[in-house]
């Protein structure tokens, strides 16, 4: 079939099944709703993989397609389109795949809950907002879609609207997602002032003559493209939930666990680094930017490890692993490894998606506890839930052995990451070594915040009881029995964050209430995405950043000529560096959580500086609240009771009606109820009026 | 000659020789008062067609006058004025006071006000009023076992007497510097020369006449009146005698001082605007509703005077407009209360009508008509009334105070909207009695006529307002 057939369906499957599922949903019940997104999702995925195994071993060339204008206003001109390159249709496969595997996965997941057809028209409506971001020819509609998502990502993190918490951590998302959404729109601004175009197409060659175009401002030289690239990487920031505007991300777990390995993993919060990629031949030419884009993508890093470390909630540990690893891919495209980033891109989708929903598959095995000191001893109970993350862990701490170049997905892409960084370093850039060293410290501590997941909840000594798990499906049914059902799975209301659970009743000590593995339609995306998790990394790594890389990406990613030089020759130590710091942190997981279990819990307790500081990530959220917020209320405050209700309602209509009340309560005071009162007034008023009457005619 | 003149006063002699022969068929059968009251109306109807078919023209030296404003002025009156019978007698009757007095005193009193409306000198003027007040004074004190309807009646006739001397030494005044009681001879006196104490007379007068329309500053008496005065007695206090008394202002200030205008329009500008602003301001805390609407016709009849203080033909026929829509409104809203009781005690206060649409739902239905017509919201009647008096005023050139109306109205609209409130979205405040059909009856009406009808009443009402408003002398 003609490509541009096959990838409008796929555009646009997404969206037809979101239609149905989200003003229909009522009508055609749960079932169809579910099927209909489901199987638009799937075949989009088929015909995803189609397209992309066409382009990487057929013929396919780069095309673009337009469905219709968007916005033609004077020299502003938008399509509505769809652009197939190696960037979009590598990030075809991702969102498409993972995001079908996630509707499956929700069939279990969401079982019990109420709102089917609204959580599965939200799920197609962000993957078609993805898509339109992914394949958009011009800023407009790369916009368009970049603003679809966080709308998606707002309404799922909100999904279960009842809660508190949920309502708070999606506004959160969307205002932190606003500042980062300013400056990408005066990026945009800025191209289109300074080029007259938004249309990368036409935008990409006139990069290299506006070199050296910039102004002397406020004692500072600033550069035309470094600007526009800083401001557009502000909207990444965002989006990717980097370092400054990453505090949004951790409290979007309040989500179900579906959207978190979707949207909060896989798909949305890579935008940033696609977005960077995409624009590789404007970042070229910014060595500011790219300067910014690595130190702010290796503080990220390191930052969401140090944090990621102390965590309890096992979906928070995972989130902040995510931003960890989309600082590895930021610091790849600053460092100029814009293939490296790519590829890290692509397998972080298949292991970090499958870490979350193993997360969500333990989670829902263990009646809602997200808590992992109540985990432990799970592998018995969850024997594939354990394999699965297992093999995603190995996958994220890039295991592999380095001489025979084989390895999981993570052992490819995070070691071209950090050799990348270690040739930008010897390539004049010192920022290079800066993230090559950040990225073999932290390439340890995830492989110690991972390995500590997995054997803090499948190994060691159980940290539940029976009684605890039948106290949770107890509250959890009195909390909904609006839908009732004896087998009750996966109802995701009462996932709670670091908090310890209510006080267990004893006495209830009846029943088999054991963690139980999840239903079929969970288990099989898990094992789907093991596979890519094994594979991925070793099926592609020749196409992505092999030496042939040019003929995979056909022109999608430019490289300024002189990054080229630097080869695939790093010392031995630098080709090591990785793996052993990776197995390094294994190794010290394995010591505190398994050989002497209760070390990690002790160093917990002794609240040293490092811990704290840690635990209470950074302090950033509380640093946000003495500034920003504080301030923003404070201004609020000002404007509302000073201006507003003082000055506006108080001179104007409370002002205006005290003093109407208290005229009338005056003329009624008049009102004594004595004649010669009233008659006193009578004579008063005819003298009055002809006072008046002589002063007026004699006027 | 004389036959003649009779003829220009028909309406009048069928009246006067009506009243007393039902004041001697009462006093031979006083058991039979609704006979009486039947009879009354009836006489009222003949009246009424009897204006409405007289021969145009003066009569009685120039004493009666007889032209499109009398006739037009006269029917509105007899109408109102049969209306309040059936609404008052059974209410009467239902509180033990069996009366046929009520029914005679209301002819007498239409007599009165239809002589006010024809009247064509200060001695006609001065007859019509006396006899209209004098009337008034008695029903207000009707219920007189009741000590308030008895403090009412008082009070009214105490400051009566004194608003009757004010209009009677300014009449002197004016007959001293004219030499002339009629008001074709003043209007030449006044033409020729701007004489001082023969406007010092006109003020008098204007005060007099003031205070029977009970506009600011000689609005004192209204609420204390109108919560004293038995509900049906009010419906009928509230209408016709404004109308009434509004005419007379009209026949004075046009008729005898038309050349005085730029002189007199200062004077009701001030009159009018002060007697919104109290209406507006003191209804603001009022809660018993026959005072808050005392004071709602106090800011009305300060419309009436804004529409006459334009000094101009238009102004005229505003006021006339005016006048009409405001009585149908008024009767109706009183019809209402006079309609409702709780375990026989009537209800008086914004807090007895809460949830008064669950309770009787046609009846509220019908006040709330009447607030919002009062409120002047379109399309209710009160809008095109308030309409054409703004758009007499702005012809005329007063727009302060055509602002300050406005406003006015804008203040009042918190108790009119407030009363709906109660009505409409207060929990209830428990059962009230089954209403008396013909009170009911004439709500209902009276409010369908404030909206829809009115839409087509205008079409002819507005030619018949504007003829007789070009019966006035002024251009």
């Amino acid at each position: 079939m003609d490509p541009k057939v096959l990838v409008t369906i796929i555009l646009f499957g997404p969206l037809i099944g979101a239609i149905t599922a989200g003003l229909f949903g009522r009508r055609i019940g749960d079932k169809a709703s579910m099927g209909v997104t489901t199987g638009f999702l799937f075949l989009s995925a088929i015909l995803s993989w189609v397209v992309f195994s066409q382009w990487t071993w057929g013929h396919l060339e780069p095309f673009t397609v337009t469905y219709a204008p968007f916005i033609h206003v004077g020299d502003f001109i938008s399509n509505w389109a769809f652009r197939l390159d190696g960037l979009s249709a590598v990030m075809l496969v991702v969102v498409t795949t993972v995001s079908s595997l996630v509707h499956l996965y929700s069939w279990g997941y969401m079982a019990d809950d109420p709102s089917k057809p609204r959580f599965f028209a939200y799920l197609s409506l962000f993957t078609f907002a993805m898509l339109s971001l992914i394949s958009a020819a011009d800023f407009m509609q790369l916009f368009f879609g970049w603003e679809g998502v966080g709308l998606a990502s707002y309404l799922l993190i909100g999904f279960w609207h009842h809660k508190d918490t949920a309502n708070a951590a999606s506004i959160k998302a969307f205002v932190v997602n606003r500042v980062g959404d300013f400056g990408f729109a005066l990026g945009i601004m800025t191209c289109f002032w300074a080029f007259g175009t938004i249309e990368f197409a036409k935008l990409f060659p006139l990069i290299e003559a506006s070199v050296g175009k910039g102004w002397d401002f406020a004692g500072g030289y600033f550069s035309l493209i470094d600007l526009a690239c800083a401001l557009l990487f502000v909207g990444a920031m965002g989006k990717s939930a980097q370092f400054f505007l990453h505090t949004w991300l951790p409290d979007a777990m309040e989500g179900p666990t579906p959207v978190s390995a979707l949207i909060h993993a896989a798909t949305m919060v890579t935008a940033g680094v696609y977005m960077v990629c995409l624009l590789s031949p404007m970042f070229e030419y910014a060595p500011v930017a790219k300067t910014i884009v690595t130190v702010i993508g290796a503080v990220t890093a390191l930052f969401a490890a140090t944090v990621g470390l102390t965590q309890n909630d096992i979906k928070r540990v995972i989130a902040y692993s995510t931003c960890s690893q989309l600082g590895y891919m930021f610091f790849a495209a600053g460092v100029g490894a814009y293939q490296a980033a790519m590829f890290h891109l692509f397998t972080h989708a298949f292991f970090k998606a499958l870490l979350f929903l193993g997360a969500g598959s333990v989670i829902h095995g263990m009646a809602h506890e997200q808590d992992m000191r109540r985990y432990g001893a799970l592998q018995k109970y969850l024997p594939i839930t354990y394999a699965v993350m297992t093999i995603g862990t190995i996958a994220i701490t890039g295991l592999g052995i380095p001489f025979l170049d084989w390895g999981f997905a993570g052992f490819y892409s995070k070691d071209a990451i950090i050799h990348a960084a270690y040739s930008a370093g010897g390539a004049g850039h010192p920022v290079g070594y800066f993230a090559f060293f950040i990225g073999v410290l932290v390439a340890g501590l995830t492989a110690f915040y991972s390995w500590r997941v997995a054997f803090f909840t499948f190994n060691g000594h159980a940290r539940w009881t029976p009684e605890d798990l039948e106290q949770h499906w107890h509250n959890r049914d009195h909390a909904h029995d609006a839908v009732h059902d004896d087998h009750a799975h996966g109802h995701a209301q009462h996932e709670t964050h670091d908090e310890p659970l209510p006080e267990a009743h004893h006495g209830h000590g009846h029943g088999d209430h054991l963690p139980h593995e999840s239903p079929w339609t969970m288990r099989i995306p898990l094992l789907v995405l093991s596979v890519g998790a094994i594979a991925a990394g070793f099926a592609f790594h020749h196409q992505f950043i092999g030496e042939h890389n040019g003929e995979f990406w056909k022109g999608a990613i430019f490289n300024a000529p002189a990054e080229h030089a630097a080869g695939h020759h790093y010392p031995l130590w630098v080709v090591l560096a990785p793996i052993v710091a990776s197995v390094g942190g294994l190794l010290i997981a394995a010591y505190m959580y398994i050989w002497r279990e209760g070390l990690g819990a002790k160093l917990a307790a002794n609240n040293g500086l490092l811990y704290v500081f840690f635990y209470n990530k950074w302090f950033f959220d509380e640093l946000y609240q003495a500034t920003f917020v504080r301030a923003a209320k404070f201004l609020g405050d000002l404007f509302w009771k000073g201006g507003d209700q003082k000055l506006i309602d108080g001179l104007g209509p409370d002002g205006v009606s005290a003093l109407s009340v208290q005229v009338g309560k005056g003329a009624g005071r008049l009102q004594s109820g004595y004649v010669y009162h009233y008659a006193f007034v009578m004579l008063l008023g005819v003298a009055g009026l002809l006072t008046f009457a002589l002063w007026a005619w004699a006027a | 000659m004389i036959s003649a003149d009779l003829a220009h006063a028909y309406p009048e002699l069928i009246l006067a020789i009506g009243a007393l022969a039902l004041l001697v068929a009462g006093a031979f059968a006083p058991k039979q008062t609704t006979l009486v009251g039947g009879g009354a109306v009836v006489l009222l109807l003949v009246a009424a067609f009897a204006a409405a078919t007289q021969p145009l023209g003066v009569a009685f030296s120039g004493a009666l006058v007889t032209d499109a404003a009398a006739a037009f002025s006269k029917v509105a009156i007899y109408l109102a004025s049969a209306v309040a019978i059936p609404l008052g007698q059974p209410w009467f009757e239902r509180r033990g006071v069996k009366t046929f007095e009520f029914p005679v005193l209301i002819v007498l009193a239409a007599l009165g006000m239809g002589m006010m409306a024809s009247s064509g000198d200060l001695i006609s003027l001065y007859v019509g009023v006396e006899l209209h007040s004098l009337a008034l004074y008695v029903l207000a004190a009707m219920h007189r076992d009741n000590a308030k309807a008895s403090e009412a009646g008082l009070k009214y006739f105490v400051l009566g007497a004194l608003s009757s001397g004010l209009l009677l030494y300014g009449s002197s005044l004016i007959y001293g510097f004219a030499g002339s009681t009629l008001y074709s001879d003043i209007a030449v006196a006044a033409g020729q020369q701007a004489n001082t104490g023969l406007l010092f007379g006109l003020i008098f007068v204007i005060c007099g006449l003031a205070f029977k329309v009970s506009a600011a500053p000689f609005h004192m008496w209204t609420p204390d009146v109108y919560e004293g005065a038995p509900t049906p007695v009010v419906a009928f206090f509230a209408a016709a005698p404004k109308l009434a008394a509004m005419v007379l202002f009209a026949r004075v200030l046009g008729d005898a001082f038309p050349a005085a205008a730029g002189q007199w329009q200062q004077v009701l500008v001030v009159i009018a605007l002060a007697s919104v602003a109290v209406g507006a301001f003191a209804g603001l805390v009022q809660s018993n509703l026959k005072r808050l609407w005392a004071y709602s016709s106090i800011a009305n009849v300060g419309y009436a005077v804004l529409g006459l203080a334009s000094g101009t033909s238009e102004g005229v026929q505003a006021m006339l407009m005016f006048m009409v829509l405001y009585m149908i409104d008024v009767t109706g809203f009183f019809a209402c209360l006079t309609a409702l009781s709780r375990q026989g005690r009537s209800m008086e206060t914004i807090e007895d009508m809460a949830g008064l649409i669950k309770e009787r739902p046609a009846l509220a239905l019908a006040m709330t008509v009447f607030a919002l017509s009062a409120l002047g919201l379109p399309p209710f009647s009160g809008f095109w009334a308030k309409f054409y008096v703004f758009k007499a005023a702005l012809d005329a050139g007063l727009w302060g105070p055509a602002v300050i109306g406005l406003v006015g109205s804008v203040v009042a609209a918190f108790y009119y909207l407030r009363l709906i409130k109660a009505m409409w979205f207060d929990s209830s405040a428990g059962a009230t009695d089954r209403p008396p059909v013909e009170a009911k009856t004439v709500a209902v009406g009276l409010a369908l006529f404030a909206f829809p009808l009115v839409l087509v009443a205008l079409t002819w009402l507005d030619p018949a307002v504007a003829k007789a408003a070009h019966a006035f002398g002024l251009a």
